[in-house]
């Protein structure tokens, strides 16, 4: 080959210097978070790990930090779990039909169903903070799983990709499905679901990933304790950043915050990979 | 786009677009439209009357010489992390495009970023440079640099840019690695057999054939860093110091929720869905065209 590189060890020498760039402040972190606290505050901090590790993890995930009024980090990693996992699986579920009834039929408005579908695209929750928070309050859901999720639950894009792959269902297959007597509901369940198997899993993890790492409405629709996620919890425990934070515990509960999403991506690199692509088709 | 087989009825259809419809039109369209009435009125301080003042609320917002400066601090903190989170992305992917050995171990890793959110990002990033325990502000302290990114908006800014745009590189380098794959080797092998160096051959040929991939991505770090980076602000600075990173995100949550100006507020939230509107359209526009190259 022509193109055949002369030397090799250029790209691996940059590709060796981005990585440990991109994986820096996640070493420093769990550097931090295998020492006491005195270690980290005698400037500068070692960049050796220390013998603390599985201590200040228990620690964390038991009894939490002072600010964050003892509250444990296992109960704040729950009501993420519960957050990720309903808005991932919720945005699917009420995706999925839609898109199906956009592709299989005509109907009176279908035209404009979708377009209000789609433009909820481009009305993120930062734009209608306000607004959004008085409904959630007015159908008293603040501080419950479900003011967590259901604003968030609502997705043009899970419907947009759905709909793009019905679009790629052969026609024949509809048609057989027809002749054997299949109803709408039966080719739903026996066809389309198990046909879009790869895009519920990519889609999946991709959803999981955006519910996990949510931030600013969590950080409104939770005032107590019990219902705080792990990532406005590290928020709290942080408080003004005086040398009363625990820093200690700060930085393992950032690795507890990171440690899901990032397994998910890691075990499931395949579909990650596939939903981040075709979700911005 | 239409399918020529497909099933009768409307009643089944129905019922499966009511779920979504019903949030989209109960936490979507609700709420927009009430930003957008509330952007045209005035409450009185105790709440008890509203009128109806027009442009009002938007004349004073753009009279508001923090707004002002909200808009020029977004502007350079979009493009400044837009800018920072691209080129190393596209580096790392023409890297990772030549070598064969460890090519998958190098991508896994670099995936990594993107599945930490925006505020742990921030808070990474504040623990390497807070100034008394960093350990990046002890070694800039021993060069000799004041750091204090407490005290100076600058460096506050600097910071902020560097945690939102780190996070972004994962996505940037998987879209470029796409992009790269992509390109056809015949066409790089006929330059290179008339002669072009590899620089030349990717001034020429890889970066031209790459553009369709810079654009679209450039305008997703855009809309990322307009909307998605409320939490590494609020981590890291909480808008300050004195303003000096507050963007427009923080400063609606701000106003609203701290400052309980809503009126002020609602029509900050319909500039901001202007805003949207606009970068959507540009995507979409774009996308359009993209299809029709391939």
């Amino acid at each position: 080959m022509v193109t055949a590189r002369r030397s090799a060890w250029v790209p691996h020498a940059i590709l060796i210097v981005g990585l440990l760039l991109v994986l820096f402040p996640i070493y420093v972190a769990f550097v931090a978070s295998s020492h006491p606290l005195a270690d980290i505050l005698e400037a500068p901090m070692t960049l050796l790990p220390g013998s603390r590790l599985i201590a200040n993890f228990g620690e964390a995930l038991d009894a939490g930090t002072v600010k964050t009024s003892g509250q444990p980090v296992a109960a704040m990693l729950f009501n993420s779990l519960v957050m990720a996992l309903a808005i991932a699986a919720g945005k699917i579920a009420i995706s999925l039909p839609s898109a199906y009834a956009v592709v299989f039929f005509r109907f009176p408005l279908r035209r404009l169903c979708f377009w209000a579908i789609f433009v909820t695209l481009m009305l993120p929750v930062e734009v209608r903070i306000i607004p959004t928070y008085k409904i959630v309050a007015d159908l008293s859901l603040i501080d419950s799983y479900g003011g967590l999720t259901l604003p968030l639950i609502a997705s043009a894009t899970a419907t947009l990709l759905f709909r793009q792959f019905f679009l790629t269902i052969p026609d024949e297959l509809v048609e057989a499905a027809k002749i054997d007597g299949a109803g709408p509901w039966r080719f739903l369940i026996d066809t389309v679901i198990p046909l879009s198997r790869t895009n519920i899993a990519a889609l999946f993890v991709i959803l999981f990933i955006y519910g996990w790492n949510q931030y600013l409405w969590p950080l409104l629709v939770t005032n107590t304790p019990s219902m705080t996620t792990i990532v406005i919890g590290i928020r709290q425990m942080i408080g003004n950043g005086d040398t009363r934070t625990e820093w200690h515990i700060v930085m393992a509960t950032t690795l507890l915050a990171v440690l899901p999403p990032v397994a998910v991506v890691l075990l499931m690199q395949r579909w990650f990979v596939k939903g981040l692509v075709e979700a911005e088709k | 786009m239409e399918r020529r087989v497909i099933f009768s009825g409307w009643l089944f259809p129905a019922l499966l677009l009511m779920p979504q419809l019903a949030v989209t039109l109960v936490f979507f369209f609700w709420p927009a439209a009430q930003a957008i009435l509330q952007s045209v009125r005035r409450e009185d301080a105790f709440g008890l009357s509203t009128v109806f003042v027009g442009w009002e609320n938007f004349a004073a917002l753009f009279a508001d010489p923090d707004y002002v400066a909200s808009f020029a601090i977004t502007g350079f903190f979009s493009v400044a992390v837009a800018l920072l989170a691209l080129a190393p992305g596209l580096l790392l992917a023409v890297m990772a495009d030549r070598v064969v050995r460890g090519a998958a171990f190098y991508k896994t890793v670099l995936l990594l970023p993107y599945a930490i959110a925006p505020a742990i990002a921030g808070v990474l990033w504040m623990f390497l440079f807070n100034p008394s325990i960093g350990v990046v502000a002890a070694g800039l302290r021993w060069l000799g640099v004041e750091w204090n990114y407490l005290l100076d908006g600058r460096q506050a800014m600097l910071l902020v840019i560097l945690a939102a745009a780190w996070k972004q590189i994962s996505y940037n380098f998987l879209f470029f690695l796409a992009g790269l794959q992509s390109i056809p080797p015949s066409l790089l092998e006929a330059s290179a057999i008339d002669g072009a160096s590899p620089r030349r051959r990717f001034w020429t040929i890889v970066f031209p054939l790459l553009a369709p991939t810079s654009f679209f991505l450039m305008v997703v770090n855009i809309v990322y860093a307009f909307f998605d980076t409320f939490g590494v602000i609020h981590n890291v600075t909480q808008g300050g110091p004195a303003k000096a990173t507050e963007i427009l995100v923080y400063k609606v949550w701000y106003d609203g929720i701290v400052g309980l100006d809503l009126g002020g507020s609602a029509a900050q939230s319909v500039v901001l869905m202007a805003i949207v509107i606009g970068l959507t359209a540009i995507q979409f526009r774009f996308i359009e065209r993209r299809v029709h190259y391939a």
